[in-house]
């Protein structure tokens, strides 16, 4: 039984109180991505900076429960002045973190293993993968950051 | 002769013998769906251990069992709602949002024209709001709202003025987020005055208390049965015969015609004329187990039975964790039902939620499918509360215990 200590987590717990990134950035030069998650009302903004392939800024609102705020605040930490290419690679990697068992299920397989180390504090999300209706919680940030950067003036 | 006593009803009730993380299973979502007692349980069973076969025409003995037990249906829920017309009246579909999708494709396609109006509330469920918009998007329509005020109620102030132009009123019977109980009567009443018809959404009245469509005055009801003991996949569509006579069909196929030839068709008359297609037939079977075993405790019963758990919880909530919990919903009993939708401060409803999860304890976290209401309160969820005639004092203990447990995690 998956106990509620692996899905609320200390760093969770103090990224939903205090989240990073909280706010908005001017746009233009910034492109603003909405992202909702329709059945449960959840709502998120992601402002996104890039300049010379570099994600300079990111800052985020919105609201939801303390799985949605806290993975996006954590995701805003993860990926801030990185290249898009490093955070291209991230996004990947948490996106495998969180659908990895049910991918593993349809192949019939073993779930890939991700590089927990990798992911840094990120890691503190894989706890959700236990109670899987939460995990469109955890994701909705990142797919609204995968869409804000195919936004991006080419 | 009615009896009532919800400590056998839970006995009656399979899935409440469940253990959840450890606990015994406290059920607060009969709002969502209610738990069918083994009653029904067993008379679905039945028919596909012995009576299955498909409906209507074929001679055999097990068809006309068949046939038997989904007429009876009809007929049963006629008499449970007191359909003047009797079966006749009654229209099987898939579920309430259908048949409110049929009240719109049918009758408000024939009916509605640019200029009209349907009168809707801000307390409406998604099932009783995207039907008319998808309608006035093909028609031109206007789609009004009656407000709904400050202490959850709604706003009948404005309402002859709301009422110029409408054709159509269509109402929930009671609130799936606040516990609001409408005034049908008296919004039939107002409704039939300027001309206009009235529908209402039954969805939740309709197992938590007494319906009587001739007593209200209205002219279309929606419900299904898995809100009142029955099983999912079957709804319930009512209007009076003479309105429905008129009504073209939604759905077309087989069992909706009288003819059919390589010209055209001709559809049949009564009901079948709106369920094309093999019906849910098993599920027939068990609507009419659930009408019988609700009749048998009471609807009046089980209406004061869910005022007393409401009543009890509400008081217990305020005295509990005044400032901290929030109940979006009348405080005042009158005219209320056993939905009690929290606004936890600092714990969003998910969280929630999932903490009371840990305690096997079942409410749901969300928007409840009535946004325009969500947002009239300012709010995107709420942790909803639903009570159910096997409801005991004890849920409400145990509710109380796991909010004092996920609010101290939360801090």
């Amino acid at each position: 039984m998956a106990g509620l200590e692996d899905l609320y987590k200390e760093i969770i717990m103090d990224h939903y109180r205090s989240p990073r990134n909280r706010g908005e950035l001017p746009t233009p030069p910034a492109v603003c991505t909405e992202g909702f998650n329709p059945l449960c009302g959840d709502q998120i903004t992601v402002y996104i900076d890039v300049t010379d392939g570099v994600l300079k800024d990111i800052k985020i609102t919105g609201q939801g429960c303390s799985i949605s705020q806290s993975s996006s605040s954590l995701m805003s930490a993860a990926v801030k002045g990185k290249s898009l290419e490093q955070v291209q690679e991230t996004i990947g990697t948490f996106k495998q973190l969180m659908t990895g068992h049910e991918t593993a299920l349809e192949d019939g397989g073993e779930p890939e293993k991700v590089d927990i180390r990798a992911l840094g504090e990120l890691a503190a999300l894989q706890g959700v993968v236990k109670f899987p209706v939460r995990i469109k919680c955890a994701v909705l940030a990142w797919n609204t950051l995968s869409q804000a950067l195919s936004e991006l003036p080419s | 002769m009615t009896s009532f006593n919800a400590a056998l009803v839970r006995a009656d009730t399979p899935q409440l013998t469940r253990v959840i993380n450890g606990y015994p299973i406290t059920y607060l979502d009969s709002g969502a769906t209610s738990l069918p007692p083994r009653a029904v349980i067993e008379a679905m069973s039945r028919h596909y251990e012995l009576h299955h076969a498909n409906v209507h025409r074929s001679v055999f003995q097990t068809a006309s069992e068949a046939t038997e037990a989904y007429e009876g249906a009809r007929l049963a829920i006629a008499k449970f709602i007191n359909a003047p017309g009797g079966a006749e009246e009654i229209v099987f579909t898939k579920n309430c949002t259908e048949s409110f999708n049929l009240l719109a494709r049918s009758w408000g396609r024939d009916n509605l024209k640019q200029g009209d109006v349907v009168l809707l509330s801000e307390m409406e469920h998604h099932a009783n709001i995207v039907p008319w918009f998808q309608l006035r998007d093909m028609l031109g329509f206007e789609v009004r709202f009656i407000p709904v005020t400050d202490d959850f109620r709604l706003d009948l102030s404005n309402i002859d003025e709301l009422m110029k132009g409408v054709k159509l009123l269509s109402v929930t019977g009671m609130s799936n987020v606040l516990g609001t109980i409408n005034p049908i009567k008296e919004l039939s009443a107002i409704a039939h005055k300027h001309g206009a018809l009235i529908a209402v959404d039954a969805a939740q009245s309709v197992a938590h208390s007494v319906t009587d469509v001739k007593d209200l005055d209205v002219d279309f009801m929606c419900f299904s049965a898995h809100k009142m003991l029955g099983p999912t996949g079957i709804g319930i569509f009512w209007t009076r015969k003479e309105i429905l006579r008129d009504m073209p069909p939604f759905l077309g196929g087989g069992g909706m015609i009288a003819d059919v030839s390589v010209d055209g068709y001709t559809p049949a008359n009564g009901p079948t004329r709106f369920e094309a297609g093999t019906p849910p037939i098993a599920e027939a079977a068990g609507l009419g187990a659930a009408v019988t075993y609700l009749t048998g405790l009471g609807m009046a019963n089980i209406a004061q039975h869910e005022h007393d758990l409401t009543g009890d919880a509400l008081t217990r909530l305020e005295l509990e964790f005044s400032g901290r919990i929030r109940v979006i919903g009348p405080r005042d009993m009158t005219n209320r039902g056993g939905v009690i939708s929290i606004d936890v401060d600092g714990v969003h409803p998910h969280d929630v939620a999932q903490m009371l999860d840990q305690f096997g304890v079942c409410v749901r976290p969300g928007h409840h499918c009535a946004k325009p209401l969500m947002k009239r309160f300012g709010l995107n969820a709420t942790a909803r509360i639903s009570y159910g005639p096997y409801s005991l004092v004890r849920d409400t203990d145990m509710l109380l215990e796991a909010l004092h447990s996920a609010i101290g995690m939360f801090g």
